[in-house]
């Protein structure tokens, strides 16, 4: 039987659950029996073949390339789990809600203590959109499990992984289920 | 306390009162734990945050400011009430800026240890993202409006436990908002070792340089969900 498929990606956040999630050390041996990594930063699969057991989403949502591929892991993952305190509630990229994005792009390209000569807000048709807000992830899709933490401990990753790739309940003990 | 001790059930549990105890007073002693959040023992009880709601003779009711009476019938650790006190935690985390994963707070949160009781494990309400202030005038006190859930612990201990009344509420509904004495805190007259600072359940009020000198693992709530120090009585004593 072939093993499940496993999928990862990154949008607004920092990487910080992707090495928590390596930070299961030796555990990663283990891992490889459990499964096989699709679309993931950690292979550079860069585009999905088919449908993938489980995807993991860390980040929130903060321009349209992210909602793109959160609707992307969406439809190719049976499982999809929000990873983090940015995939949940925005975390530290929603910071920028608190200012909005007119005042944050002012202050950082054109009235910026560094800029000179006036500056300019970047506007390559290359550079994704900004949304006007950082968003959640369950604001876009249907998110089947949350990973709470900032960044979930690797025992909680693990934990995690094990119960969703052996069809167990994910109940987590209390000492791993944080907000930071 | 005059008077002859009564009893009343709750969750079908026998727990002795005496006269002039509220329904949480006398669960706490009993080693009952019914969550809350505005209620603090040494405070008057307000019924602020109405997280310690139980259904008591079959009405919804706040135990912090019921007094208990003989023979009461109450219902409090049911999946019904976990739900509606999981919506409260809820509304207030998506009410304000709840940012735990840098507050000093964490891990001493009441609220956060709230939304681990409760088994709280995304926002189910999208959040508002108010603009609120910080002020940090005061050399070794700051506030952080952003994480102010209105419980009115720093009002009432700052009034009746240091004799000082440096806060208050302004506005009304979603405008509500805690206001300092003189505008700012160094205007007021607040210190750090006053009761109103110690109080707070959140990373609201806080003292300046003292942030996460305990390291994780060892806060109040890393280990233990909130409220074990009350259910420790229970399980201790002989049934």
């Amino acid at each position: 039987m072939a093993k499940p498929k496993l999928a990862t990606c990154a949008l607004a956040g920092c990487f910080g659950c992707h090495m928590s999630f390596l930070d299961i050390d030796e555990r990663l041996v283990e891992l490889i029996d459990l499964v096989d990594l699709d679309v993931s930063p950690l292979d550079d699969k860069k585009s999905f073949t088919g449908m993938v057991d489980v995807g993991l989403v860390e980040g929130g949502c903060a321009d349209e390339r992210h909602v793109k591929v959160l609707r992307e892991f969406r439809e190719r993952s049976r499982i999809l789990v929000a990873v983090g305190a940015c995939a949940i509630s925005g975390g530290v990229p929603a910071l920028r809600n608190l200012a909005g994005l007119d005042e944050c792009l002012r202050v950082a390209y054109l009235d910026g203590p560094t800029v000179e000569g006036g500056g300019v807000i970047p506007n390559d048709p290359e550079l994704p959109l900004l949304l006007d807000k950082v968003y959640p992830v369950q604001e876009f899709v249907k998110i089947d499990h949350f990973l709470p933490g900032c960044p979930p401990s690797a025992e909680t990753i693990w934990a995690a992984l094990k119960a969703l790739l052996t069809g167990a309940d994910l109940n987590l003990p209390y000492p791993l289920f944080k907000y930071e | 306390m005059s008077g002859e001790r009564f009893t009343f059930t709750v969750d079908g549990v026998r727990v002795e009162a005496e006269p002039g105890q509220t329904v949480i007073e006398a669960c706490d002693a009993a080693g009952i734990y019914i969550p809350r959040l505005c209620h603090h023992p040494e405070l008057p009880p307000v019924g602020h945050c109405r997280v310690c709601t139980c259904i008591i003779d079959g009405r919804p009711t706040s135990a912090c400011v019921m007094p208990a009476a003989k023979g009461m019938v109450v219902e409090n650790d049911t999946p019904a009430l976990t739900a509606e006190r999981r919506t409260l935690i809820e509304m207030l985390f998506a009410e304000g800026n709840h940012f735990c994963q840098f507050c000093e707070a964490s891990g001493d949160c009441e609220l956060q240890a709230l939304g681990y009781l409760f088994g709280m494990v995304a926002p189910a309400f999208p959040h508002l993202w108010p603009k609120r202030p910080v002020d940090a005038s005061h050399p070794d006190i700051y506030i952080d409006h952003n994480r102010c859930i209105l419980c009115s612990r720093c009002v009432r201990a700052s009034r009746t436990l240091d004799g000082k009344a440096v806060f208050g509420f302004e506005g009304r509904g979603i405008d509500m908002h805690l206001a300092v004495a003189g505008g700012h805190l160094d205007e007021s007259a607040i210190a750090a070792a006053d009761k109103a600072v110690e109080m707070c359940p959140v990373g609201c009020i806080v003292v300046k340089r003292t942030g996460y000198r305990t390291p994780y693992g060892r806060r109040r709530y890393d280990a233990a969900p909130i409220g074990s120090d009350i259910t420790a009585k229970r399980l201790g004593a002989k049934d």
